[in-house]
Parts: structure tokens; sequence; C-alpha cells
């Protein structure tokens, strides 16, 4: 387990979010996430995990609750003020098709720094391209750099979204399936080099999945399920 | 300009259709371009058919009819005027210069001008582009003839050939000709691009030795006309002319000397500025400039629609490449700006290209088109108006690239971080 700070990197109380007028989607009492900890969160679909990371993401803003991110009150910005927010503190991996097809792999991962002002500002030019090699040889895919990522397998064009994420040591890194594309002897691959990764800047990792066996991984486990109060429990 | 790079970037990736897309928008301010350097050039030659004459001066008609006949070279003159009032106008010291013309006669459908050595020396076209003998000297003997460049080459004239000119202008069967009075080629003018190229030229007594013994405008009996040989320029006396050009030694005694010549004491005349009268006979004959810009602006807004049809068909396969970006901290708005900024590439390339292309087809086609319609297109820097008219085309562009980039930011919002398939 990792050791309790006082505050933490995560922090909600009393969310209820709805798409428009319809009921309720997600509603939770209470979710706290310390820096540094790799949670995962399982739940089968129809259990909110969609709309929960639209919200950790902030692309959408809760009805009702508080969202707490490294301290600021998140779901109290405007919309624009969190885009700049996830750009700048949040690493974002999807399950899959995380790369934009008519960039090459190094441009891939510099497309983060390229979006945020606020990331770049962090490194200077040449810093930045030792920062990209020295991930991608870390992640094993320093022979890919100038490659098309149409020609990549889904293993590698995964590492190439973990290292877009890491660049620039975000805070946080949210993690949606994105080891379900991926063969079984892998998963725990990716996970551990995400997590050698992370340690090392002491990044905390959110990690959505409804794969059970990835579970022991990770410090703690969150069933969303178990904290959605609105969640149509399915089974 | 990072957002520059990605839009550049995605359009190389949809590299085909881009190509299409920016084609179709060069084609179309090509279109747009090209009709309307056309439009000015053609106009700038017709309107510069004639330079540095001050005034044409004929018989009283109507300003067109004597136009068409003195520059043109076309219809005919209701009535000549007498030599006595050409000398006495000529004799005037406001006067630089005149070319008479006598007109009326033809060969194989071509008008015979004759004139004097001043149309050599004076007649000026393109503002200041002279006469010029291209080959053999300016016709000064009685049966000597000029050709115009034209006719030359139409009918394969050489030098030293003999020609026999034909009574009236019409070009058809049974017109009488003047057989017994053939003209020998002495030379062949330059090409000039303007009516000058489509006649022939000699003297004026060489006008009245075709006509010498006729009367009533009937030709002499056979055997009862002078011999060519017999002819001689002093023999011949000078009698009328259809029209001269006149030049005056200042501008100013223009404007005096048309009204003048207006009210000339002795025969009803008209004086015209050439200028004046060249712009009159386009604005008559120019409805065709405003259907053929109606027609190329429709061509601009097809090549607009068809940037639109592209960049909307587009969005929807491009759905996950927004979320991704969104992902990354990009707002809405600046998915809103990468769409703006796609359609921006689009009309500023395509409009640069079809500019290029419009100056490469000119700097090509110039001689072609001399040669063909007899207008020259010279190559200039942009006018104000074509200038506003690409300036409004890119305009256009960007607002109708507003649409698919309106599409996309609403997708974006309601998307949010959900990759669509």
């Amino acid at each position: 387990m990792s050791p309790i700070s006082a505050t933490p990197i995560v922090s909600i109380r009393n969310l209820t979010f709805a798409y428009g007028r319809e009921a309720p989607v997600l509603s939770i009492e209470s979710l706290t996430v310390q820096a540094g900890e790799k949670v995962f969160i399982h739940g089968p679909s129809g259990s909110g995990k969609t709309t929960l990371l639209g919200l950790l993401a902030g692309v959408l803003a809760p009805q009702i609750g508080v969202i707490q991110i490294l301290g600021q009150e998140f779901s109290k910005l405007s919309a624009s003020r969190r885009d700049r927010f996830r750009g700048a503190h949040l690493g974002y991996i999807f399950q899959m098709f995380n790369l934009i097809p008519y960039l090459n792999v190094r441009d891939n991962i510099l497309l983060s720094h390229d979006l945020n002002a606020r990331r770049d500002r962090k490194l200077s030019h040449q810093a930045r391209a030792a920062r990209v090699s020295e991930l991608a040889q870390e992640l094993g895919i320093d022979t890919l750099l100038d490659r098309t990522v149409t020609k990549l397998s889904v293993g590698q064009q995964q590492r190439v979204a973990a290292a877009r994420a890491l660049l620039g040591s975000p805070e946080i890194i949210i993690a949606d399936e994105p080891t379900s594309a991926l063969d079984y002897d892998y998963r725990e691959k990716f996970i551990h080099l995400l997590f050698t990764e992370c340690n090392k800047a002491g990044t905390t990792v959110l990690f959505v999945s409804h794969d059970r066996q990835l579970e022991p991984l990770f410090d703690r486990c969150i069933s969303l399920t178990e904290i959605n109060q609105a969640a149509t429990r399915a089974k | 300009m990072t957002l520059l790079r990605l839009a550049f970037h995605s359009l190389m990736n949809r590299k085909f259709t881009s190509f299409l897309t920016i084609a179709s928008i060069a084609l179309s301010v090509a279109l747009l371009l090209g009709v309307e350097k056309i439009r000015v050039g053609a106009r700038d030659s017709f309107n510069n058919t004639i330079n540095q004459t001050d005034l044409i001066v004929g018989a009283r008609s109507g300003p067109i009819q004597l136009l068409l006949y003195a520059v043109f070279h076309m219809g005919d003159a209701t009535n000549n005027i007498s030599y006595k009032s050409y000398l006495k106008i000529k004799s005037d010291p406001r006067v630089e210069w005149t070319i008479p013309y006598s007109l009326g006669d033809s060969h194989r459908g071509y008008r015979v001008v004759a004139t004097d050595e001043n149309f050599y020396a004076h007649y000026h076209y393109r503002q200041d582009h002279g006469l010029k003998i291209e080959q053999g000297k300016i016709a000064s003997d009685i049966f000597d003839v000029v050709l115009g460049s034209e006719v030359a080459k139409q009918l394969k004239y050489g030098m030293g050939e003999k020609i026999i000119l034909s009574h009236g202008v019409s070009d058809e069967a049974g017109g009488m000709d003047h057989e017994n009075r053939p003209f020998k080629v002495v030379g062949i003018l330059n090409r000039t691009a303007t009516p000058i190229d489509r006649s022939l030229y000699i003297t004026l007594e060489g006008m009245e030795a075709i006509h010498m013994d006729w009367k009533d405008g009937a030709p002499p009996l056979p055997g009862q006309e002078t011999p060519a040989e017999a002819i001689t320029k002093d023999k011949i006396k000078i009698g009328q002319l259809t029209a001269f050009l006149l030049r005056t030694k200042s501008r100013i005694h223009a404007v005096y000397m048309e009204r003048e010549i207006d009210t000339f004491e002795g025969e009803p005349l008209l004086a015209v500025i050439p200028g004046v009268a060249l712009s009159q006979l386009w604005q008559g004959i120019s409805y065709a400039e405003d259907g053929l810009k109606l027609v190329s602006l429709c061509v601009v807004l097809s090549g607009l629609l068809g940037m639109l049809i592209a960049l909307y068909t587009s969005l929807n396969e491009r759905r996950r490449e927004m979320a991704i970006l969104r992902a990354l901290g990009a707002s809405p708005r600046t998915v809103l700006g990468l769409m703006v900024m796609e359609s921006t590439l689009f009309t500023v390339v395509g409009t640069l290209m079809g500019t290029a292309s419009v100056y490469a087809l000119i700097w090509i086609l110039q001689p072609i088109i001399e040669r063909m319609f007899g207008f020259y297109i010279p190559i200039r820097p942009l006018t104000g108006v074509e200038f506003t008219y690409l300036l409004l085309i890119s305009t256009a562009g960007i607002i109708i690239g507003f649409i698919p980039a309106w599409k996309a930011f609403r997708n974006t919002l309601s998307d949010g971080l959900t990759i669509r398939i």
C-alpha cells in the first residue's frame, strides 16, 4: 500500500451526473485517490465507466457535487480551462486507436506538447527531444520513431500512446482499458512498463478495465458498480 | 503554427481528395481570372486598335459607321469627301500630319486601302507600335501594292506577285475586276493583330488609275481605256477621298478642330475622336462579358462547394482523430480552428495555384491567342479588380470552411473522449 498523504490528488464528493434530462447515470458519494497511487477501477459496461472518465478528464462537468484534482476545484472551472488543465496535468490512454494516422511516431508522441503551451514550458526544445528518445528507449519503441503509425502492431501503438501520455510528466495518467486489445501475455508487461515510468515521476494512475485478472498488479481496486449508486445493475 | 502543421499533415493524409479539392478551386479561380484577363485584354486591344490619331474625318454619317470603315475596314462609306476639303484641313497650322484613305475596292474578300506614305510613317497601334515593312518597301508607284500580314499569309503571296483588284467590296462572283490594271506586290507589313493585317495598301494614284476612264460608276468599254503603261502619276488628279486620319500638334487643338470640322463650310464632314468612338462601339458589343463573368462566378461557387463536400464527408471518419486531440487537451475551439485552417489552406493554395496557372497559361498562349483571335494579352500584375476577386474567393472559401468546422465542433462536444469508429 502506498503511504497516505494529507491531500488526495483526486477527490470526488457527492457527485451526480446525468446526460441532459435523463436519469442520472453516475452518482458517487465519495472517491479519493492519493498521489502516486495505482488504482484499478473495474466495472462492466453500463456501470458508468465512460461517464466517470469524461468527468475526470474534464470533458464533462457534474450537475451536482465536486471533483477536486490537484487541489483545484476542477468541476467548477470553465470548459476551456478544464481543457487546458487536462492538457497540462493529465495523460490519457485509450483502449485502442490512440494515434493520429497521419503523423509519424515521434510527432504523435510530441502532439501533447504541441497542443499544450503549459506542458511545453516545462521543457526546452532539446530537453524535450532527449526525453522523447529516452522514453522511447525505455518503452522499446526507439527504433520506430520515424515510422508511420499505421504500420505498427497494436502493442507498439499502445506503447507509443503510453509514451505520449508520459511525456511532460503529467501528475495523473488515465487509462481507459489500454490493454484490452493486447495479447494476454503482453498485458502484464505493458502495465509493468507503464508503472516503471510512473514511479520515476510519482505519477498517479487511474486504470479502468473490466479485466479483473490485472487487479493484483495495482495498489488498490475500486468497483464502480459498488460506488456508483446510479448504476444499472446489469449483473 | 503547430495547428497549421497539423492541418497540413491532415490534408497530406488525404492527398488525393485534397489534390482534387485544391485543383477544383484552382481551376475555378483560373477560369474567373482568365475570363477577366481575356476581357480586359480584348478591350484594351480593341481600344488600342488605333493610337496617336486625334481625329478620324469622313463624310457626315454616324461616328460608329465612320469608325468601322476607317479603322476596321468594315462596311461602306455613304459618301466621299473632296480632295480639296482634305487639302484645306491638312494645311491648317495646327495639324501635324494626316493619313488619307480612299476605300471601295477589294481583293478576294480583303479590302484595298489607298493611302500615302504618311500611313507607313505615322499609323500607330497598341500605344506606340508603328507599322513596319517586313519585306520589300512601301507602295510608291501607281501599281504597287503592300500586303497586310494576314493577307500575305492567307493568300500565300510573295514579293513580285501580280494581283488583280476587284471593284467594290463584295466577295461574290460576278463582281467586276480591274483586269487590265494588275498590281505588283512590293512589300509586306509586319503583324499588328489589328485590322491592318487584313487589308492591301496601294497609293492614292493607284486607286485613281484603276478607275480612270470610268463614267457614272461603270467601267469603260473594252478598247476605250487608257493602257496601264500609259498611266503616269502626273496624268492623275486625285478628286476624292473616303476618310482621313489626323494628328494635331497639341491635344487641345483636337477638340477645337473636331468642332470646326463638324461645321466645315463647303461639305458635310464628321470628325470623331477614335478613343471615344471605340469605347462606344465596345460597349455595344460587350454584352457577352457579363454572361461570361456570371458563368465563371458559378464555377467558382461550385469549386468552393466541392471543398465543402470534401471536408464535410471526411468529418465522420475523423471523429476518432478529434477525440484524440481532445484527450490531449485540445478544446472544441481548437478543433474548430483546425478545420478552418484546413479549408483556409485549401482556399489559399487553390487560389494561388489558380493565379499562377493563369499567368503560366497567358505566357504560353499569348502568341497563339494573338494569332488566332487578333488580340494581345499582356502579362501584367493583378489589377485591383482581379485582386478583389481573389480576396472575395478566399474569404468565401474561409467562410464556407466554417460549416464543416462548426459540425466538427458540435461533434467533439457530443463525443467528448468517446472514440467512434
